[in-house]
């Protein structure tokens, strides 16, 4: 039985998923591995986030992290900041959770075929642009250029980093790094994740750019893609807000007109520019 | 005369001379030499006189802050293209970080007496190097307050 199908059938169902694996990521970081209780699969679009259910604590959205081409699992990478993801954390592999979902928009990946492909993360926003990346890599023939550009604190804070090198390895896709502060013996670059932008070497002209951070690193990483010449219709942006019920019904993830969890998360920027500069939303 | 021509057509090569006539050019060249670090030595030292500044041809430099008892730390690290050192425009002309080489570095660096000397004498070429540096001061402002922000800390609880 396909999970995800049924989900859409009754979106405030909780289905129970068995932790497979659990993989420390950071410090404050780890990633899940989970898979339907009684077998099925999951499918996915790279973008969408599951809500997570604990039992006496209650649900939190999380962006899915996985390869959207394996149906077998769903994989969140989650940071423990607040009583309901330490509550997951404290979880056991062979330990239940709830899931409903997936939800929201994703990336466009298929929409960004034929152009120069530009994905700019900062922290712990490289977890939900992984699917992208995967889909994006596994068609990689369909792209002109393929930039990954990531900022982190610190060398001891970038996340999957093992992936980034694997990435980096490939002939056919640019990978850089920094970090914005960093002792001895690191051998990237410093400074913050804007100064990557330029140099990167796609055609702005034809580039579709996603952004993936905490708010204010987009707000600064989309001036500097604009700067580059990228139009603003071209960027897309993942955003986050206190979703609750995942479709659009409860309102706590309002911003503006559009709901986050519906509409969003990911929305092409010209679409919530002005949203975004507005304080109180 | 052979020297001046490949420092002239190295200084071509850098972003920092693109839209400069060719005569402030050749005025500026006639402060400059090429200058190449090997990985792991220092272009200069927090306090020490900032007598110059560097175009960086090729290889990293590393910006570091110092600290007793404590390992230095990397604030930023300027790379092929890149400009380095403005404390020679600001008094009290002394360095403010350490730049050390982190891979080895190939650099045109210009001695700062004789260009600010020009500059004083050449409105033009002061306006053009004015011109240059202040993006690059803009740009180091900016990182650092954007380094202040911790750009990538959790928003919020969830």
């Amino acid at each position: 039985m396909n999970v995800a199908m049924q989900a859409q059938a009754d979106p405030m169902d909780i289905r129970p998923f068995r932790i497979e694996k659990i993989r420390k990521e950071l410090a404050d970081s780890f990633t899940m591995e989970l898979v339907p209780e009684g077998g099925g699969s999951f499918s996915f679009k790279p973008g969408q986030f599951n809500m997570l259910y604990t039992f006496g604590a209650g649900e939190v959205p999380i962006s899915i992290s996985g390869d959207p081409s394996d149906t077998s699992k769903i994989v969140h990478t989650i940071r423990r900041v607040g009583a309901v993801t330490q509550a997951i954390g404290n979880l056991s592999e062979g330990m239940a959770v709830g899931i409903r979902g997936p939800f929201g928009k994703p990336w466009p990946v298929e929409e960004a075929f034929g152009s120069d492909l530009v994905i700019l993360a900062g922290g712990l926003g490289l977890a939900p642009l992984r699917p992208a990346i995967y889909m994006a890599l596994a068609n990689r023939h369909r792209f002109g250029k393929v930039v990954l550009l990531y900022g982190s604190r610190s060398p001891s804070e970038i996340l999957f980093p093992k992936e980034l090198e694997k990435w980096r390895g490939r002939f056919d896709t640019k990978v850089r790094v920094t970090v914005d502060r960093a002792e001895p013996g690191w051998g990237g670059h410093v400074g913050v994740v804007t100064k990557l932008v330029k140099g990167a070497g796609f055609d702005p002209m034809h580039t579709v750019a996603f952004v993936c951070g905490p708010e204010i690193m987009m707000r600064y990483g989309i001036q500097a893609l604009e700067g580059a010449g990228i139009d603003r219709s071209g960027i897309y942006v993942s955003m986050e807000r206190n979703m609750k019920c995942g479709i659009g019904l409860c309102g706590h993830c309002q911003w503006g007109a559009p709901f986050v969890c519906k509409d969003g998360p990911v929305f092409r920027f010209d679409e919530v520019a002005d949203a975004f500069t507005v304080r109180e939303l | 005369m052979v020297q001046v021509d490949n420092l002239g057509r190295i200084l071509e090569e850098h972003p920092f001379a693109e839209g400069l006539d060719q005569a402030l050019k050749d005025v500026m060249i006639g402060c400059a030499a090429n200058e190449r670090f090997e990985a792991g030595q220092f272009l200069f030292r927090e306090g020490g006189d900032a007598k110059k500044f560097y175009l960086i041809r090729s290889g990293v430099v590393a910006v570091e802050v110092h600290a007793p008892g404590r390992p230095p730390l990397m604030v930023e690290t300027v790379g092929d293209g890149g400009v380095l050192g403005w404390s020679w425009l600001v008094p009290p002309h002394k360095w403010a970080f350490d730049a050390r080489a982190q891979t080895l570095v190939r650099a045109l660096s210009f001695d700062a007496t004789c260009l600010t000397r020009k500059m004083e004498s050449d409105p033009a070429l002061g306006y053009q190097v004015m011109k240059r540096f202040v993006p690059v001061m803009a740009h180091r402002l900016h990182a650092a307050r954007m380094q202040m922000f911790d750009l990538y800390g959790p928003a919020k609880k969830g």
